[in-house]
Protein backbone atom coordinates (compact mmCIF):
# COMPACT_ATOMS: atom_id res chain seq x y z
CA UNK A 1 0.00 0.00 0.00
CA UNK A 2 1.52 3.48 -0.73
CA UNK A 3 2.37 5.97 1.66
CA UNK A 4 -0.20 8.49 0.02
CA UNK A 5 -2.98 6.03 0.78
CA UNK A 6 -1.72 5.58 4.21
CA UNK A 7 -1.69 9.25 4.51
CA UNK A 8 -5.37 9.70 3.15
CA UNK A 9 -6.93 6.93 5.54
CA UNK A 10 -5.20 8.52 8.46
CA UNK A 11 -6.84 12.01 7.37
CA UNK A 12 -9.99 10.31 6.68
CA UNK A 13 -10.08 7.88 9.84
CA UNK A 14 -9.31 11.28 11.83
CA UNK A 15 -12.08 13.40 10.53
CA UNK A 16 -14.29 10.65 10.94
CA UNK A 17 -13.87 10.36 14.36
CA UNK A 18 -14.15 14.18 15.19
CA UNK A 19 -17.46 14.28 12.99
CA UNK A 20 -18.68 11.00 14.56
CA UNK A 21 -17.68 12.80 18.56
CA UNK A 22 -19.48 16.22 17.69
CA UNK A 23 -21.78 14.63 15.93
CA UNK A 24 -23.12 12.09 19.17
CA UNK A 25 -22.20 15.57 21.54
CA UNK A 26 -24.46 17.56 19.43
CA UNK A 27 -27.38 14.52 19.05
CA UNK A 28 -26.76 14.18 23.10
CA UNK A 29 -27.25 18.07 23.45
CA UNK A 30 -30.16 18.06 21.41
CA UNK A 31 -32.12 14.80 22.90
CA UNK A 32 -31.83 16.50 26.51
CA UNK A 33 -33.21 19.64 25.36
CA UNK A 34 -36.27 17.80 23.72
CA UNK A 35 -36.52 15.75 26.61
CA UNK A 36 -35.45 12.21 25.10
CA UNK A 37 -33.09 11.09 27.83
CA UNK A 38 -34.74 8.97 30.85
CA UNK A 39 -33.28 9.58 34.52
CA UNK A 40 -31.82 6.20 34.66
CA UNK A 41 -29.59 6.63 31.55
CA UNK A 42 -26.64 5.63 33.47
CA UNK A 43 -24.28 2.60 32.91
CA UNK A 44 -24.65 0.18 29.86
CA UNK A 45 -27.96 -1.06 29.86
CA UNK A 46 -28.98 2.76 30.21
CA UNK A 47 -28.01 3.03 26.25
CA UNK A 48 -30.28 0.67 25.80
CA UNK A 49 -33.10 2.39 27.97
CA UNK A 50 -32.31 5.86 26.21
CA UNK A 51 -32.34 4.42 22.84
CA UNK A 52 -35.90 2.83 23.13
CA UNK A 53 -37.17 6.35 25.78
CA UNK A 54 -35.82 8.72 22.92
CA UNK A 55 -37.59 6.30 20.10
CA UNK A 56 -41.12 6.07 21.34
CA UNK A 57 -40.74 9.45 22.53
CA UNK A 58 -40.16 10.59 19.30
CA UNK A 59 -43.02 8.12 17.71
CA UNK A 60 -45.62 8.66 20.38
CA UNK A 61 -45.11 12.54 20.46
CA UNK A 62 -48.88 13.07 19.48
CA UNK A 63 -50.08 11.72 22.17
CA UNK A 64 -50.77 8.55 20.62
CA UNK A 65 -53.50 6.33 22.27
CA UNK A 66 -53.29 2.83 23.45
CA UNK A 67 -56.20 0.45 22.05
CA UNK A 68 -59.52 0.32 23.61
CA UNK A 69 -61.78 -2.49 24.00
CA UNK A 70 -65.15 -3.84 24.43
CA UNK A 71 -67.23 -3.69 27.40
CA UNK A 72 -67.34 -7.70 26.13
CA UNK A 73 -63.87 -7.87 26.14
CA UNK A 74 -63.73 -7.62 29.72
CA UNK A 75 -61.81 -10.13 31.87
CA UNK A 76 -63.31 -12.14 34.71
CA UNK A 77 -59.79 -13.19 35.91
CA UNK A 78 -57.65 -9.60 36.76
CA UNK A 79 -54.95 -10.72 38.64
CA UNK A 80 -52.25 -8.66 41.17
CA UNK A 81 -48.73 -8.55 42.35
CA UNK A 82 -48.15 -7.17 45.58
CA UNK A 83 -49.09 -7.02 49.07
CA UNK A 84 -51.64 -4.70 50.75
CA UNK A 85 -50.18 -1.08 52.63
CA UNK A 86 -49.75 -2.18 56.38
CA UNK A 87 -49.34 1.45 56.90
CA UNK A 88 -51.70 2.51 59.93
CA UNK A 89 -52.94 5.69 58.68
CA UNK A 90 -54.21 3.59 55.57
CA UNK A 91 -55.97 0.59 57.95
CA UNK A 92 -57.50 3.58 59.53
CA UNK A 93 -59.08 5.67 56.34
CA UNK A 94 -60.04 1.56 54.97
CA UNK A 95 -61.87 0.59 57.76
CA UNK A 96 -64.00 3.98 57.23
CA UNK A 97 -64.60 3.70 54.09
CA UNK A 98 -61.62 6.55 52.93
CA UNK A 99 -64.20 8.94 54.10
CA UNK A 100 -60.85 11.11 55.67
CA UNK A 101 -58.00 9.88 52.78
CA UNK A 102 -57.09 12.90 51.01
CA UNK A 103 -54.70 13.26 47.64
CA UNK A 104 -52.22 15.53 48.18
CA UNK A 105 -50.53 17.40 45.25
CA UNK A 106 -47.61 19.37 45.91
CA UNK A 107 -43.98 20.24 45.10
CA UNK A 108 -44.08 22.52 41.54
CA UNK A 109 -47.66 24.24 41.44
CA UNK A 110 -48.58 27.27 41.60
CA UNK A 111 -51.25 26.31 43.91
CA UNK A 112 -50.84 22.93 45.94
CA UNK A 113 -54.18 21.59 46.38
CA UNK A 114 -55.60 18.63 48.09
CA UNK A 115 -58.26 16.06 47.13
CA UNK A 116 -60.64 14.03 49.00
CA UNK A 117 -61.99 11.25 46.99
CA UNK A 118 -65.52 12.51 47.03
CA UNK A 119 -64.01 16.17 45.24
CA UNK A 120 -62.25 13.74 43.05
CA UNK A 121 -65.38 11.84 42.16
CA UNK A 122 -67.19 15.88 41.51
CA UNK A 123 -64.45 16.64 39.05
CA UNK A 124 -65.20 15.23 35.05
CA UNK A 125 -64.98 11.23 35.13
CA UNK A 126 -63.83 9.21 32.29
CA UNK A 127 -63.87 5.94 31.63
CA UNK A 128 -61.44 3.62 29.67
CA UNK A 129 -61.46 -0.05 28.95
CA UNK A 130 -57.93 -1.25 28.64
CA UNK A 131 -55.19 -4.07 28.40
CA UNK A 132 -53.44 -4.10 31.55
CA UNK A 133 -50.35 -5.95 30.92
CA UNK A 134 -47.82 -7.62 33.97
CA UNK A 135 -43.84 -7.59 32.98
CA UNK A 136 -44.07 -11.52 33.92
CA UNK A 137 -46.28 -11.83 30.73
CA UNK A 138 -49.97 -11.95 31.86
CA UNK A 139 -52.21 -9.57 31.21
CA UNK A 140 -56.22 -8.93 30.94
CA UNK A 141 -58.32 -6.69 29.81
CA UNK A 142 -60.34 -3.86 32.60
CA UNK A 143 -62.57 -0.63 32.55
CA UNK A 144 -61.04 1.85 34.60
CA UNK A 145 -63.04 4.80 35.83
CA UNK A 146 -61.61 8.48 37.13
CA UNK A 147 -60.07 11.78 36.53
CA UNK A 148 -57.99 12.66 33.80
CA UNK A 149 -54.69 13.45 35.81
CA UNK A 150 -54.41 16.10 33.34
CA UNK A 151 -57.31 17.98 34.56
CA UNK A 152 -56.00 17.58 38.32
CA UNK A 153 -52.68 19.15 37.13
CA UNK A 154 -54.94 21.89 35.31
CA UNK A 155 -56.57 23.23 38.68
CA UNK A 156 -53.21 22.96 40.68
CA UNK A 157 -51.31 24.83 37.97
CA UNK A 158 -47.76 23.19 37.43
CA UNK A 159 -44.90 25.20 36.85
CA UNK A 160 -43.07 24.86 33.24
CA UNK A 161 -40.12 23.53 34.65
CA UNK A 162 -41.97 20.65 35.96
CA UNK A 163 -40.29 17.36 34.10
CA UNK A 164 -41.57 14.31 36.30
CA UNK A 165 -44.95 13.88 38.31
CA UNK A 166 -43.90 11.47 41.29
CA UNK A 167 -46.53 9.33 42.94
CA UNK A 168 -46.49 7.74 46.44
CA UNK A 169 -48.76 5.22 47.33
CA UNK A 170 -48.74 4.21 51.62
CA UNK A 171 -46.29 2.10 53.20
CA UNK A 172 -46.03 -1.66 52.02
CA UNK A 173 -43.40 -4.47 52.85
CA UNK A 174 -40.81 -5.18 50.50
CA UNK A 175 -39.69 -8.21 48.91
CA UNK A 176 -38.17 -10.20 52.39
CA UNK A 177 -41.55 -8.88 53.51
CA UNK A 178 -40.26 -7.51 56.65
CA UNK A 179 -38.80 -3.78 56.62
CA UNK A 180 -41.54 -1.55 55.74
CA UNK A 181 -40.64 0.98 53.01
CA UNK A 182 -42.35 3.42 50.77
CA UNK A 183 -41.98 2.50 47.28
CA UNK A 184 -42.86 5.68 44.80
CA UNK A 185 -42.26 6.01 40.76
CA UNK A 186 -42.88 8.75 38.65
CA UNK A 187 -44.09 9.24 34.94
CA UNK A 188 -42.70 12.52 32.66
CA UNK A 189 -44.86 15.63 31.63
CA UNK A 190 -45.72 13.94 28.34
CA UNK A 191 -47.45 11.11 30.04
CA UNK A 192 -49.07 12.92 33.37
CA UNK A 193 -51.18 14.78 29.99
CA UNK A 194 -51.61 11.82 28.05
CA UNK A 195 -55.62 11.77 27.73
CA UNK A 196 -55.69 8.03 28.93
CA UNK A 197 -53.93 9.09 31.91
CA UNK A 198 -56.14 8.84 35.09
CA UNK A 199 -56.61 8.77 38.92
CA UNK A 200 -58.87 5.93 38.82
CA UNK A 201 -61.24 5.15 41.68
CA UNK A 202 -63.69 3.37 39.85
CA UNK A 203 -62.96 -0.58 38.18
CA UNK A 204 -65.22 -2.62 36.05
CA UNK A 205 -68.31 -0.45 37.35
CA UNK A 206 -67.18 -0.44 40.72
CA UNK A 207 -65.16 1.23 43.35
CA UNK A 208 -61.80 0.50 43.16
CA UNK A 209 -61.20 -3.26 45.07
CA UNK A 210 -58.58 -2.88 47.79
CA UNK A 211 -56.38 -5.66 45.45
CA UNK A 212 -56.53 -3.17 42.98
CA UNK A 213 -55.09 0.01 44.76
CA UNK A 214 -58.15 1.22 46.89
CA UNK A 215 -59.16 4.07 46.58
CA UNK A 216 -56.98 5.72 43.94
CA UNK A 217 -54.71 4.14 41.68
CA UNK A 218 -52.86 5.59 38.55
CA UNK A 219 -53.41 3.92 35.47
CA UNK A 220 -51.48 4.83 32.20
CA UNK A 221 -52.78 3.78 28.88
CA UNK A 222 -48.96 3.13 27.13
CA UNK A 223 -47.11 1.68 29.89
CA UNK A 224 -46.64 -2.09 32.02
CA UNK A 225 -48.71 -3.39 34.98
CA UNK A 226 -45.74 -2.15 37.17
CA UNK A 227 -45.96 1.35 36.67
CA UNK A 228 -49.42 2.37 38.08
CA UNK A 229 -48.69 3.11 41.74
CA UNK A 230 -51.46 1.70 43.78
CA UNK A 231 -53.10 3.31 47.36
CA UNK A 232 -52.18 6.99 46.43
CA UNK A 233 -50.97 9.22 49.26
CA UNK A 234 -49.58 11.90 47.88
CA UNK A 235 -48.45 13.25 44.46
CA UNK A 236 -45.43 15.49 43.57
CA UNK A 237 -44.31 17.82 40.66
CA UNK A 238 -40.66 17.83 40.80
CA UNK A 239 -37.87 18.87 38.17
CA UNK A 240 -35.09 16.94 40.18
CA UNK A 241 -33.68 14.26 37.39
CA UNK A 242 -32.15 12.21 40.93
CA UNK A 243 -35.85 11.61 42.38
CA UNK A 244 -37.50 9.21 40.12
CA UNK A 245 -38.28 6.47 41.37
CA UNK A 246 -37.40 3.91 44.51
CA UNK A 247 -38.57 0.58 44.08
CA UNK A 248 -38.36 -2.23 41.33
CA UNK A 249 -37.51 -2.29 38.05
CA UNK A 250 -36.15 0.38 35.11
CA UNK A 251 -37.82 3.82 35.44
CA UNK A 252 -39.16 3.29 31.45
CA UNK A 253 -38.65 -0.21 31.10
CA UNK A 254 -39.14 -0.44 27.28
CA UNK A 255 -43.11 -0.87 28.47
CA UNK B 1 -6.16 -4.70 -4.77
CA UNK B 2 -2.91 -5.36 -6.96
CA UNK B 3 -2.06 -9.07 -8.23
CA UNK B 4 1.52 -9.20 -7.48
CA UNK B 5 2.49 -12.34 -9.21
CA UNK B 6 5.11 -14.35 -7.44
CA UNK B 7 4.19 -13.05 -3.93
CA UNK B 8 2.20 -16.19 -2.37
CA UNK B 9 0.31 -13.86 -0.05
CA UNK B 10 -0.87 -11.68 -2.35
CA UNK B 11 -2.09 -14.03 -4.22
CA UNK B 12 -4.10 -15.45 -1.64
CA UNK B 13 -5.56 -12.59 -0.78
CA UNK B 14 -6.71 -11.38 -4.67
CA UNK B 15 -8.64 -13.90 -4.86
CA UNK B 16 -12.37 -12.85 -3.96
CA UNK B 17 -13.36 -13.73 0.30
CA UNK B 18 -15.07 -16.35 1.70
CA UNK B 19 -17.66 -13.62 3.48
CA UNK B 20 -17.18 -10.53 2.75
CA UNK B 21 -16.55 -7.62 5.60
CA UNK B 22 -19.52 -6.54 6.47
CA UNK B 23 -21.21 -10.02 6.90
CA UNK B 24 -17.83 -11.00 9.42
CA UNK B 25 -18.62 -8.28 11.52
CA UNK B 26 -22.29 -8.35 11.58
CA UNK B 27 -22.42 -12.47 12.06
CA UNK B 28 -20.21 -11.99 14.92
CA UNK B 29 -22.16 -8.96 16.37
CA UNK B 30 -25.34 -10.91 15.89
CA UNK B 31 -24.22 -13.75 17.70
CA UNK B 32 -23.03 -11.67 20.57
CA UNK B 33 -26.81 -10.23 20.79
CA UNK B 34 -28.36 -13.41 20.45
CA UNK B 35 -26.57 -15.32 23.25
CA UNK B 36 -27.77 -12.06 25.45
CA UNK B 37 -31.09 -12.08 24.17
CA UNK B 38 -31.69 -15.45 25.03
CA UNK B 39 -30.36 -15.41 28.25
CA UNK B 40 -32.41 -12.33 29.57
CA UNK B 41 -35.38 -14.18 27.30
CA UNK B 42 -35.15 -17.16 29.09
CA UNK B 43 -35.05 -15.43 32.74
CA UNK B 44 -38.20 -13.59 31.51
CA UNK B 45 -39.90 -16.45 30.49
CA UNK B 46 -39.51 -18.16 33.70
CA UNK B 47 -41.67 -15.78 35.67
CA UNK B 48 -44.69 -16.44 33.65
CA UNK B 49 -43.88 -20.17 31.70
CA UNK B 50 -47.49 -20.21 30.00
CA UNK B 51 -48.36 -19.05 26.70
CA UNK B 52 -51.69 -18.32 25.52
CA UNK B 53 -53.71 -16.69 22.67
CA UNK B 54 -55.75 -13.99 22.01
CA UNK B 55 -55.78 -10.67 23.79
CA UNK B 56 -55.32 -11.68 27.64
CA UNK B 57 -54.18 -14.74 29.49
CA UNK B 58 -53.17 -15.55 33.62
CA UNK B 59 -53.03 -17.83 36.03
CA UNK B 60 -56.97 -18.98 35.98
CA UNK B 61 -57.41 -18.46 32.52
CA UNK B 62 -56.71 -21.11 29.89
CA UNK B 63 -53.47 -21.35 28.35
CA UNK B 64 -52.19 -22.67 25.14
CA UNK B 65 -48.87 -24.23 26.39
CA UNK B 66 -47.79 -24.82 29.74
CA UNK B 67 -44.17 -25.18 29.50
CA UNK B 68 -42.29 -27.23 31.61
CA UNK B 69 -40.41 -25.05 34.08
CA UNK B 70 -41.70 -23.71 37.04
CA UNK B 71 -42.60 -19.86 37.70
CA UNK B 72 -39.89 -18.39 39.21
CA UNK B 73 -41.35 -15.31 41.22
CA UNK B 74 -39.62 -12.05 41.48
CA UNK B 75 -37.57 -12.60 38.79
CA UNK B 76 -34.18 -9.88 38.70
CA UNK B 77 -35.63 -6.06 37.42
CA UNK B 78 -32.17 -6.39 35.29
CA UNK B 79 -33.56 -8.87 33.05
CA UNK B 80 -35.85 -7.03 30.86
CA UNK B 81 -33.32 -3.76 30.02
CA UNK B 82 -30.88 -6.38 29.18
CA UNK B 83 -32.94 -7.95 26.66
CA UNK B 84 -34.18 -4.52 25.20
CA UNK B 85 -30.11 -3.74 25.24
CA UNK B 86 -29.11 -6.61 23.36
CA UNK B 87 -32.17 -6.24 21.11
CA UNK B 88 -30.88 -2.88 20.34
CA UNK B 89 -27.84 -4.36 19.03
CA UNK B 90 -29.36 -6.70 17.49
CA UNK B 91 -31.83 -4.37 15.33
CA UNK B 92 -28.79 -1.72 14.41
CA UNK B 93 -26.37 -5.14 13.35
CA UNK B 94 -29.28 -6.56 11.66
CA UNK B 95 -30.18 -3.13 9.19
CA UNK B 96 -26.53 -3.15 9.10
CA UNK B 97 -26.32 -6.47 7.57
CA UNK B 98 -29.48 -5.79 5.43
CA UNK B 99 -28.86 -2.42 4.25
CA UNK B 100 -25.10 -3.86 3.34
CA UNK B 101 -26.09 -7.12 1.84
CA UNK B 102 -28.08 -5.35 -0.77
CA UNK B 103 -25.56 -2.58 -1.64
CA UNK B 104 -22.63 -5.39 -2.06
CA UNK B 105 -25.35 -7.85 -3.49
CA UNK B 106 -24.47 -10.25 -1.06
CA UNK B 107 -27.99 -11.29 -1.29
CA UNK B 108 -28.18 -11.60 -5.19
CA UNK B 109 -24.35 -13.52 -5.18
CA UNK B 110 -24.72 -15.29 -1.98
CA UNK B 111 -27.74 -16.43 -1.05
CA UNK B 112 -30.54 -16.15 -3.88
CA UNK B 113 -31.07 -19.28 -5.26
CA UNK B 114 -30.65 -19.61 -8.92
CA UNK B 115 -34.08 -20.48 -10.72
CA UNK B 116 -32.60 -24.13 -12.07
CA UNK B 117 -31.87 -25.32 -8.76
CA UNK B 118 -35.66 -24.16 -7.39
CA UNK B 119 -37.00 -27.47 -8.52
CA UNK B 120 -37.98 -30.13 -5.94
CA UNK B 121 -35.18 -32.92 -7.18
CA UNK B 122 -32.69 -30.52 -7.08
CA UNK B 123 -33.97 -29.43 -3.35
CA UNK B 124 -34.32 -33.04 -2.38
CA UNK B 125 -31.05 -33.79 -3.78
CA UNK B 126 -29.03 -31.28 -1.73
CA UNK B 127 -30.75 -32.42 1.29
CA UNK B 128 -29.97 -36.07 0.83
CA UNK B 129 -26.64 -34.85 0.03
CA UNK B 130 -26.69 -33.60 3.22
CA UNK B 131 -28.47 -36.55 5.29
CA UNK B 132 -25.59 -38.54 3.73
CA UNK B 133 -22.48 -36.40 4.99
CA UNK B 134 -21.87 -36.59 1.41
CA UNK B 135 -18.66 -34.42 0.96
CA UNK B 136 -18.44 -32.29 -1.48
CA UNK B 137 -15.56 -30.72 -4.30
CA UNK B 138 -13.81 -27.99 -3.20
CA UNK B 139 -15.86 -25.55 -5.83
CA UNK B 140 -19.23 -26.52 -5.07
CA UNK B 141 -17.75 -25.78 -1.13
CA UNK B 142 -17.10 -22.30 -2.01
CA UNK B 143 -20.69 -21.27 -2.59
CA UNK B 144 -24.15 -22.15 -0.73
CA UNK B 145 -26.10 -25.32 -2.15
CA UNK B 146 -29.92 -24.18 -2.86
CA UNK B 147 -30.91 -25.87 0.64
CA UNK B 148 -28.71 -23.63 2.37
CA UNK B 149 -29.40 -20.51 0.11
CA UNK B 150 -33.31 -20.97 1.12
CA UNK B 151 -32.67 -21.39 4.76
CA UNK B 152 -30.26 -18.11 5.32
CA UNK B 153 -32.76 -16.30 3.64
CA UNK B 154 -35.91 -17.34 5.56
CA UNK B 155 -33.31 -16.72 8.78
CA UNK B 156 -32.98 -13.10 7.59
CA UNK B 157 -36.02 -12.13 5.92
CA UNK B 158 -38.79 -14.45 7.99
CA UNK B 159 -37.60 -15.54 11.44
CA UNK B 160 -35.75 -12.58 12.34
CA UNK B 161 -37.97 -10.11 10.94
CA UNK B 162 -41.19 -12.17 12.67
CA UNK B 163 -38.96 -11.81 16.30
CA UNK B 164 -38.87 -7.76 16.24
CA UNK B 165 -42.82 -7.54 14.87
CA UNK B 166 -43.84 -10.06 17.63
CA UNK B 167 -41.73 -8.13 20.33
CA UNK B 168 -42.53 -4.92 19.39
CA UNK B 169 -46.41 -6.11 19.04
CA UNK B 170 -46.25 -6.28 22.97
CA UNK B 171 -45.06 -2.73 23.47
CA UNK B 172 -48.07 -0.29 24.62
CA UNK B 173 -46.44 2.64 23.23
CA UNK B 174 -45.29 0.83 19.98
CA UNK B 175 -48.91 -0.49 19.65
CA UNK B 176 -50.58 2.72 20.45
CA UNK B 177 -48.75 4.31 17.32
CA UNK B 178 -49.06 0.82 15.03
CA UNK B 179 -52.21 -0.99 16.77
CA UNK B 180 -51.90 -3.57 13.56
CA UNK B 181 -48.44 -4.99 15.07
CA UNK B 182 -50.66 -6.67 17.61
CA UNK B 183 -53.91 -6.83 15.99
CA UNK B 184 -52.56 -8.84 12.81
CA UNK B 185 -51.10 -11.53 14.90
CA UNK B 186 -54.15 -11.70 16.75
CA UNK B 187 -53.42 -9.79 20.12
CA UNK B 188 -50.92 -9.34 23.20
CA UNK B 189 -50.47 -12.73 24.14
CA UNK B 190 -50.98 -14.33 20.43
CA UNK B 191 -47.80 -11.91 19.78
CA UNK B 192 -46.14 -13.19 22.96
CA UNK B 193 -46.45 -16.51 22.04
CA UNK B 194 -45.77 -16.49 18.37
CA UNK B 195 -42.48 -14.56 19.87
CA UNK B 196 -41.07 -17.87 21.57
CA UNK B 197 -42.29 -20.04 18.65
CA UNK B 198 -39.98 -17.47 16.25
CA UNK B 199 -37.10 -17.95 18.50
CA UNK B 200 -37.66 -21.70 18.52
CA UNK B 201 -37.42 -21.50 14.90
CA UNK B 202 -34.15 -19.71 15.36
CA UNK B 203 -32.64 -21.95 17.66
CA UNK B 204 -33.72 -25.33 15.55
CA UNK B 205 -31.67 -23.25 12.38
CA UNK B 206 -28.93 -22.75 14.87
CA UNK B 207 -28.99 -26.37 16.07
CA UNK B 208 -28.23 -27.87 12.35
CA UNK B 209 -25.68 -24.67 11.71
CA UNK B 210 -23.67 -25.08 14.70
CA UNK B 211 -23.90 -28.99 13.78
CA UNK B 212 -23.04 -28.35 10.27
CA UNK B 213 -20.27 -26.51 11.00
CA UNK B 214 -18.76 -28.39 13.48
CA UNK B 215 -19.27 -31.82 11.07
CA UNK B 216 -17.49 -29.76 8.03
CA UNK B 217 -14.38 -28.22 10.30
CA UNK B 218 -15.11 -26.27 12.83
CA UNK B 219 -11.95 -24.29 13.07
CA UNK B 220 -11.81 -23.39 9.39
CA UNK B 221 -15.39 -22.08 9.33
CA UNK B 222 -14.63 -19.95 12.14
CA UNK B 223 -11.56 -19.01 10.90
CA UNK B 224 -13.55 -17.93 7.52
CA UNK B 225 -16.12 -16.30 9.36
CA UNK B 226 -13.60 -14.13 11.07
CA UNK B 227 -10.26 -13.30 8.57
CA UNK B 228 -13.11 -13.83 5.36
CA UNK B 229 -10.20 -16.80 4.19
CA UNK B 230 -10.56 -20.48 4.23
CA UNK B 231 -7.37 -22.01 5.57
CA UNK B 232 -5.76 -24.65 2.70
CA UNK B 233 -8.12 -28.02 2.52
CA UNK B 234 -11.14 -26.38 4.74
CA UNK B 235 -14.64 -27.02 3.58
CA UNK B 236 -16.82 -24.00 4.29
CA UNK B 237 -20.75 -24.13 5.23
Amino acid sequence: MSRNLTRRTFITAGLTTAASASGLGAAVYFADRYGLIPPDHAGILGIGETLTYATQRLLTSGHSLAREFKRSDISKIAPVNGPHPIDEKYRAFLADGFKDWRLSIEGLVARPVSFSLEELKRLSAESHILLHACEEGWSYIAEWTGVRLATVLGLVETRPESRYVVFEPFANPNQSGRVVRVLWDSIDMADAFHPQTLLAYGMNGEDLPLDHGAPVRLRLGRHLGYKNTKYLSRIVLTDRRDYYRKGRGTWYGGI
Amino acid sequence: MIYQPGVEVAVEKASAPRHIAIVRITHWIVVLSVVGLFASGIRILESHPRLYWGETGSVGTESLIDLPIPFIIGPSVWNRPTHFFFAWILVLAGLTYVAGGFVTHHFRHDLLPAKTDLRWNRIAGAVSEHLRWKRRSANAASTYNVVQRLTYLAVVFAVFPGILWTGLAMSFGVTSVFPILATAVGGHQSARTLHFVFVTLLLLFLLVHVLMIWLAGFWSNVRAMITGYIPQGGKAR
